[in-house]
């Protein structure tokens, strides 16, 4: 067993467990974070999608072990928490606008993927959205209505009178 | 300006749903833990087929953590089998294999443990003693009387074998000037949600109840438990208040549910299975059809299609499962969207050595709408006629609703050809003919794909009395419970799962509109199965039409319960009364408003018409619409309503290459009224995604062994956003008079016709070089393998 020392949404959270033990498996079953979904378990599907210093990473393919010291971000990161649950950030709620999802299952991974796209391109093309999002597989939506919903995120983020968002400032519920 | 019809209904309004998914805040059934839960993890099958000679799970057994092992024999002793609704008694099916294995990758046993991670490691100790046995993966083979069968006991393969003729097709054929035969096939695939199936069970023996939660979508789910596990039906309550990743049929689960209600009352404890992907793919027994047609077709010079002989053949796997009745669906369609004046139709289902199949997306509809939709294109083709012409032709026509086809349903309402025009406008189609020509004079391969197809809706059971004349179910509900509260508020009660179909946003949308009531304000609930009034779940494009139905009704008794009290209140007859928003107005002015209502009807009993009961709730147990006779004569109708739908894509590709990239895709969707526009979008969208899937990538094929080698995302592909093209949808609305607001289904829309679609368009690129593409998937080594065929 190992002790494993991580940030996740910005608070620090200790863990024993297993090397065997996957980043995924850790988030999930040892944090309690329940947003971050096993899909694949290979590293083709996406919904396993976390935040890792700001880039978009499979959290099946990677070892909590080998995640020590690193700072996370779950979905459960984005939005509102606590006493602001039920606040959504932005990317959030042009996904609810545009309805860009159905079942729910590969959402939370769709966004973090666009999280990561929108901060360090504030202004994508349609083509940019669908390459930020070709790495995560969506059965219900046929992706029509995700795109809409990033390319709306990304001028909504574009009409805020603060500066374009960067890392970990994404976090709209935590510092807003 | 036009007054709008609808304040709610119609209107661009946000799921409900959305919020709590786009937040990771949905209740997925791996999210649900339980105190003191165990875990399962099944040993699957080396072989496609084996004799089980015995398991030694000592060695498993005697590891820390795990507490037990369960065999097929201990279960079939147990348990009764799993019900397939055929009269097939020697193909029984259990959780486990029992003494056999028939196909790679079945359960041959489970190791129950204290974490899921400790009962894979138990797998690898125990030691089966098995015997290879012949195998058969083809199902033309499976027919032959020298194959195996995989059911020794059964005595042959077949599992369906049902002949009919709908019309005059003798004389049809002999009247009419040409016929053309060919085959086409349509490879195995599913709809493979991203959630893989799981569910938890917990027995509690002072209660003497076994609660279940499940990523399910299944009709007759706790009762199908309760007779495979020899329980009270009231001794099953299933939770419907989990979410469902996905499933567009397939979450049926029955055998992992039956096995973890098992064990979970054999231990007394809580546990749970949830598969991995390969459990999924190999084991999860949701495969969908893999199915050949022979077809014949009879056609006069000016292209009047006159006669279609079909016979279908499906590869059902090593038991039953729905694969049979997946035969039967497309009958209620089996014309398509055209005046073919009579049909034979062979349905064939046999046994393999391969995955069991389970409900997919159209139960079959989809598969057959790809064979009737390439006969239309050979028929042009020999005809040397436009594709779109001769569909034009044939396409039922606007005055000829209510439409009786031959195998005996009626459509209910459309306007083909209508549909069939704006997607010409939208897409311009001149244009469209222009852009694939000059693709071809740059050296491109191109083509352009058309399909017309029906979407038959407001599911019920009609195919298992069709195909099985034992079973004589004619009743399919839905249901909804409808109460106000003391303080004026409305909760809806629904009764099944939901997968992604917004049945939330359904029932308050609905509600809200009957009711006046903003839906915003209104909270839907999913209590569990013995809180719930019956209901038949999320199948056959239904819920609209069923669960809107019920909504609306139960909304509609309340309402009508308003109107007397108010009529009493004011010492007015109820025709002297008109409801506006809540409230209730008379002829001379006066008004009550909700709040008095309300506190009429929960506190002040004696201010109530003489009898009437206290409190303001109602329920509707909906049967569906026009579902209200047993077949005569091999014809029923089937289902209430029909969704129409038209495809319009262009595709090129490298000839060298032969990686197909769809340039533009229209569809034409008349579903009806809608509900939600953006969720009947979504569902469209999707579904033609799913639908370019079956027909350039995805498929679950073996190897001569018997072993499936598409077994993961790497080998099984589906299509990602840079596969799926923007798709324009140009809506059109002939309300379906069988429904309180018109609709009709969406849930199967897009893949009804996509893969037909998408096939047209690959075999019209290809149609210079003299190839047809008969087998989907047409994968990018087929496209670039036939041309350098030709061409070398």
């Amino acid at each position: 067993m190992n002790d494993v020392t991580l940030t996740i949404n910005g608070k620090p959270v200790s863990g024993v467990t297993e090397p065997r033990v996957t980043l995924l498996d850790f988030l999930r079953d040892v944090a309690g974070l329940k947003g971050t979904h096993a899909g694949c378990e290979h590293g083709v599907c996406g919904a396993c999608t976390v935040l890792i210093d700001g880039t978009a990473v499979r959290s099946c393919l990677m070892l909590a072990v080998q995640a020590e010291g690193e700072d996370i971000i779950t979905i459960e990161g984005i939005g509102g928490s606590g006493a602001r649950a039920g606040e959504l950030g932005v990317i959030q709620d042009a996904f609810c606008e545009t309805h860009g999802l159905q079942c729910g299952y590969c959402t939370p991974g769709m966004i973090l993927a666009a999280e990561a796209l929108l901060s360090v391109n504030t202004d994508p093309t349609e083509h940019e959205v669908r390459e930020a999002i070709s790495g995560n597989i969506c059965r219900c939506t046929g992706y029509v209505q995700i795109v809409d919903a990033i390319l709306l995120a990304a001028k909504r983020l574009g009409q805020r009178n603060d500066a374009a968002p960067s890392d970990a400032n994404l976090v709209w519920g935590l510092n807003s | 300006m036009t007054e709008q019809k609808y304040k709610f209904l119609s209107t661009p309004r946000r799921p409900v749903e959305d919020r709590r998914f786009v937040a990771g805040r949905g209740k997925f059934i791996a999210d649900l833990d339980r105190p003191n839960m165990l875990h399962v993890a099944p040993l699957a099958s080396h072989y496609a087929a084996a004799v089980i000679n015995g398991i030694d799970a000592s060695a498993a057994l005697a590891m820390p953590g795990v507490v037990d092992v369960i065999t097929g024999a201990e279960l079939a002793a147990a348990v009764q089998p799993l019900m397939n609704g055929l009269n097939t008694p020697n193909v029984r099916r259990f959780p486990l294999a029992v003494d056999r294995v028939r196909y790679a990758g079945e359960w041959v046993c489970a190791v129950v443990a204290e974490s899921r991670a400790l009962a894979e490691d138990a797998l690898e100790k125990i030691i089966v003693d098995a015997t290879p046995q012949p195998f058969i993966l083809d199902a033309e083979a499976a027919l032959l009387d020298t194959s195996a069968p995989v059911h020794p006991e059964h005595g042959s393969n077949l599992l369906l074998d049902r002949k009919f003729v709908w019309g005059p097709v003798d004389d049809d054929f002999d009247a009419a000037a040409h016929s053309l035969s060919f085959s086409v096939t349509w490879g195995r695939n599913s709809t493979v949600p991203i959630e893989t199936f799981g569910v938890l069970a917990e027995w509690n023996g002072w209660d003497q109840m076994l609660d279940i939660w499940a990523s399910i979508q299944m009709p007759k789910y706790a009762d199908q438990i309760a007779r495979s596990l020899d329980l009270p039906g009231n001794a099953i309550r299933v939770h419907y208040d989990v979410d469902v990743g996905g499933s567009y049929g397939v979450k049926r689960g029955i055998k992992h549910s039956v096995l973890v209600g098992y064990i979970a009352r054999k231990l007394g404890c809580s546990v749970r299975l949830i598969e991995d992907r390969l459990e999924n793919m190999r084991a999860g027994d949701a495969h969908g059809p893999e199915r050949k047609f022979d077809i014949t077709i009879a056609f006069d010079q000016d292209g009047t299609v006159r006669s279609m002989k079909m016979r279908a053949l499906d590869n059902a796997g090593a038991y039953a499962g729905r694969a049979p009745f997946q035969l039967g669906k497309p009958i209620s369609a089996i014309v398509g969207p055209y005046q073919i004046n009579s049909v034979a139709y062979h349905a064939l289902s046999v046994t393999t050595n391969k995955t069991v199949q389970e409900a997919v997306r159209g139960f079959g509809q989809a598969p057959t709408n790809y064979a009737i939709e390439t006969a239309m294109d050979r028929v042009a083709e020999y005809l040397g006629m436009d594709r779109l012409a001769l569909r034009q032709k044939n396409l039922i026509r606007k005055d000829q609703f209510p439409y009786l086809i031959p195998s005996g349903s009626y459509y209910d309402s459309g306007d083909y050809h209508a549909v069939v025009d704006k997607v010409l406008t939208a897409a311009d189609y001149p244009a469209m003919l222009a852009e694939r020509d000059r693709l071809r004079d740059a050296g491109m391969m191109a083509g352009i794909g058309i399909a017309a197809c029906l979407e038959p809706s407001g599911g019920n059971s009609s195919f298992e009395p069709l195909l099985n004349q034992s079973n004589q179910t004619s009743t399919w509900m839905e249901s909804c419970q409808v109460n106000i509260d003391a303080l004026g508020k409305v909760t809806a009660r629904i009764h099944t799962t939901s997968s992604g179909q917004g049945h939330e946003t359904l029932v308050s949308t609905v509600l809200g509109e009957v009711m006046q009531i903003d839906p915003e304000l209104i909270r839907i609930t999913r209590p569990n199965s013995l809180e719930s009034l019956p209901g038949n779940s999320p199948v056959g494009s239904r819920m609209a039409i069923m669960l809107g139905g019920a909504a609306a009704r139960a909304g509609e008794k309340l309402k009508a319960k308003i109107m007397a009290i108010a009529a009493h209140r004011l010492g007015v007859a109820i025709d002297e009364l008109r409801y506006e928003g809540g409230d209730v107005l008379a002829n001379d002015g006066r008004r009550l408003a909700w709040d008095e209502m309300v506190e009429l009807a929960h506190r002040q009993y004696h201010n109530l018409p003489d009898g009437m009961d206290p409190g303001l709730a109602s329920f509707d147990i909906m049967q569906v619409p026009t579902g209200d006779a047993l077949p005569v004569d091999d014809k029923v109708q089937m289902y209430p309503c029909y969704s129409f739908e038209f495809h319009l894509l262009l595709v090129s590709f490298d000839p060298i290459i032969g990686r197909p990239d769809i340039h533009s895709y229209f569809i034409g969707h008349d579903c009806g009224t809608v509900i939600n526009p953006a969720i009947v979008s979504g569902m469209t969208y999707g579904g033609i995604a799913h639908g370019i899937g079956a027909a350039l990538f995805e498929e679950f094929a073996y190897d001569t062994n018997g072993q499936l080698l598409t077994q993961s995302f790497l080998d099984y592909l589906m299509p990602s956003s840079h596969e799926v093209p923007a798709i324009q949808i140009v809506k059109h609305c002939t309300p379906s008079p069988h429904t309180v607001f018109g609709q009709k289904g969406s849930g199967e829309s897009g893949y009804l016709g996509a893969p037909a679609a998408v096939s047209g368009a690959i075999n019209d690129a290809v149609s210079g070089l003299g190839i047809h593409f008969e087998k989907l998937p047409i994968r990018m080594s087929a496209i670039s393998d036939a041309i350098a065929a030709k061409t070398s």
